[in-house]
């Protein structure tokens, strides 16, 4: 049944790890305490307080040897990893929502000069109206401060991206931060079946960070990020984007190379799912991707020619793997768990519509919103969503955007 | 997959509870997961928690609508909250009530919603065990000889992840007192 | 399209490529009278530039970084300072 799912596909028996239960949070905590990062600083932030909790638990317990920087606020968390990896350490963070806005003015610094470091974002809804449960704003807000942004389905895949993302960050290609994006409360507070890798062959796959690009040395002094005028500006700009883009290959190796070890592959940018024969499509992002596969099996399970095309990265987009994904189909539905101000749609669904433009006789796009401030993207949802698909791909009447759930009966 | 919610008040331990059981089923080589209702965290408010369980990986990242088995962790919670509502499946309730089960007074639509009850005075035994009349660890026993779908040593062994090591002894005394307690009946359908 | 970059490096760091030579914006220099001066070291802490330094007798300025800014002149609670005309001589 399940066709082309990546995961547990491997024979990689080196890899298996210890299985037990634990909440999103952790599976973060556990991927930082795997990587063996060596300077934290956090501010606890609803939904992502226990992963604050876990690190100075595994610290203090001398499970993992890092200093952990009690900070006073978001902005200083990141300005104290900024210092710790400019030093030559390997660092991780973790926020959600407020914490990510206080956070603002060090994470657009971050990319800039080009620190690997790893941050969690617990994702959650847009500052105001006040709100602390799940939805995709925070992360969405800031997908264009060149970092890097993967999304992620289950607590599995939190773990095992944390590992996969400083491989990525700290690759010479690339040299730049990754946010490793999981739904607050949905995937943070939800206690699921995680299997921990085992050290000695993270170790293997995550070799300790060496920087060479830049390091502050007292035998070799630099100043970090002087004012930089004019061209020079832009040269170090086109730089940045360069990476990112070259940054889409590196996240694609680093997935193989991952799965080749431990058994449990993502597909890199982005996911197939039931997609060989698909007429029609779903495309989700982040946990309700889960929800979206059943919906999906469901479908086929009457008749439907459905598959489902999972984004892990919005950032760097994965523009030419998605119009390859949907070549085929004549209608994709693009479920977004956060809107796009201005255009009225959700962002994935509008940079969709981009990707498209200009490919030959490219599928009709249709939107949906949903799962804002904690609201339950529910299958009864998807099921409507996949219908209004169908309707449009028999050349239906059908609204542009749905959102579900605020639809009158 | 069967899916099972928890209604419990804010402070009962019925997250917890969900987590307990989703760590024995993993221990039984199955797949689990569980998440509560993410509301307003205020102690005694009402609150539920969602479990579901397999034999292969649990995709749905949304609550539980239709659950096979609800197990409600205090007793003033039938006036307050629906429940019962959306029961399918094996339609199983597991109640904590200090009444017989012949005595209960099961609401009219009962046989309609519920097909098996499991009753237990776990606020008894949880002050008979613990000190304090915190039920989740005696409603997950209660919950194991009710259905029959974990072994109660698999929920025993899960407590030491996720409870205080101080408290261990009582409450694995309380879950296995519970599970002994319970009365079973399964009522007329139709 | 080729690019043709102007550094090596790929974050924006100073090494030898900002050596900005506040010198050369002075448009008045400060002078000091060093029977006035009290060698308190206000001058010296609050220079921008790091540019005063203590003499025997009292302080000097260093005009290779001095930007002419007048704050040691302002702050000096002797008044020994004044700001003159820069001739560049």
């Amino acid at each position: 049944m399940v066709t082309e799912q990546v995961k547990h596909t491997s024979n990689a028996a080196r890899g298996v790890g210890k299985v037990t239960v634990m909440d999103g949070n952790k599976a973060a905590a556990y991927g930082a305490l795997l990587s063996r990062v060596q300077v934290l600083a956090a501010y606890p932030i609803t939904p992502q307080t226990p992963l604050v909790e876990y690190l100075s638990q595994f610290v203090a317990d001398g499970a993992l040897k890092a200093d952990f920087v009690e900070v006073e606020s978001e902005h200083s968390s990141l300005s104290v990893l900024h210092g710790a990896s400019l030093a030559g350490a390997r660092t991780f963070t973790a926020t959600s929502g407020q914490g990510l806005a206080l956070m603002y003015e060090p994470y657009n610094r971050t990319p800039t000069i080009r620190l690997p470091i790893v941050m969690g974002i617990a994702t959650r809804d847009g500052i105001s109206p006040q709100c602390v449960w799940g939805g995709h704003q925070d992360a969405i807000n800031v997908r264009d401060a060149g970092w890097i942004q993967l999304f992620v389905e289950d607590n599995q895949e939190i773990l095992d991206t944390v590992i996969m993302a400083y491989k990525i960050a700290e690759h010479p290609d690339v040299l730049l931060p990754v946010n490793v994006c999981y739904d607050g409360f949905y995937l943070s507070h939800m206690a699921d079946r995680v299997e921990i890798p085992p050290q000695e062959i993270v170790d293997e796959f995550l070799p300790p960070y060496r920087p060479t690009h830049q390091i502050l040395d007292p035998d070799n002094p630099m100043s970090i990020d002087p004012l930089t005028p004019n061209e020079l500006f832009m040269e170090y700009r086109y730089k940045h984007l360069q990476a990112l883009q070259r940054a889409k290959q590196v996240i694609a190796d680093v997935d193989q190379e991952f799965a080749s070890l431990f058994g449990r592959g993502y597909g890199g940018l982005i996911e197939k799912y039931r997609m060989d024969d698909a007429e029609i499509a779903i495309v989700g992002i982040g946990s309700p991707v889960g929800t979206a596969r059943v919906a999906v099996d469901r479908a086929r399970d009457e008749g439907k020619k459905i598959g489902l095309v999972k984004v892990r990265a919005l950032r760097p987009f994965p523009r030419e793997e998605l119009v390859e994904a949907l070549r085929n189909v004549r209608s994709v539905g693009v479920m977004d768990k956060n809107v796009c101000f201005g255009w009225g749609t959700g962002v994935l669904f509008m940079e969709l519509r981009s990707a498209m433009l200009g490919v030959p006789k490219p599928p009709a796009t249709v939107g949906f919103i949903d799962g804002l401030g904690g609201s339950d993207i529910t299958m009864e949802h998807y099921a409507r969503a996949i219908a209004i698909v169908d309707d449009s791909a028999n050349g239906l009447a059908h609204q542009e955007i749905t959102w579900l759930g605020l639809e009158e009966e | 997959m069967k899916e099972i919610r928890l209604h419990g008040r804010g402070g009962q331990g019925a997250v917890i509870a969900s987590q307990i059981l989703v760590n024995a089923f993993v221990i039984e080589g199955k797949y689990g997961n569980s998440m509560p209702f993410f509301g307003f965290e205020r102690r005694g408010a009402p609150l539920s928690a969602f479990v579901r369980f397999d034999d292969r990986p649990i995709r749905e990242k949304t609550q539980v609508y239709s659950p096979d088995c609800v197990i409600v962790v205090d007793p003033t919670l039938r006036s307050a909250v629906k429940v019962f509502d959306g029961l399918k499946g094996e339609r199983i309730a597991v109640l904590n009530d200090r009444k017989a089960i012949d005595q209960i007074d099961l609401p009219e639509s009962m046989p309609e919603s519920v097909n098996k009850v499991g009753i237990v005075d776990a606020t008894k035994i949880a002050i008979e065990c613990i000190g304090v009349p915190i039920t989740n660890t005696s409603m997950l026993g209660a919950f194991a000889a009710t259905t029959g779908w974990v072994k109660l040593d698999s929920i025993v062994r899960s407590f030491e992840l996720f409870l205080n090591p101080k408290l261990l002894e009582g409450n694995v005394k309380a879950a296995r007192a519970a599970y002994e307690a319970v009365q079973v009946r399964e009522l007329v359908t139709l | 399209m080729s690019i043709k970059f102007k550094v090596d490096y790929i974050t924006p760091i100073g090494k030898d490529l900002y050596v900005v030579n506040t010198g050369d914006w002075r448009y008045q220099r400060p002078v000091t009278n060093r029977d006035k001066c009290r060698k308190c070291g206000a001058c010296w802490l609050v220079c921008p530039t790091n540019s005063r330094h203590a003499l025997a007798t009292h302080y000097e300025t260093n005009l290779d970084f001095c930007k002419g800014c007048g704050l040691c002149a302002t702050e000096c609670p002797a008044r020994a300072i004044r700001m003159a005309e820069e001739t560049r001589e």
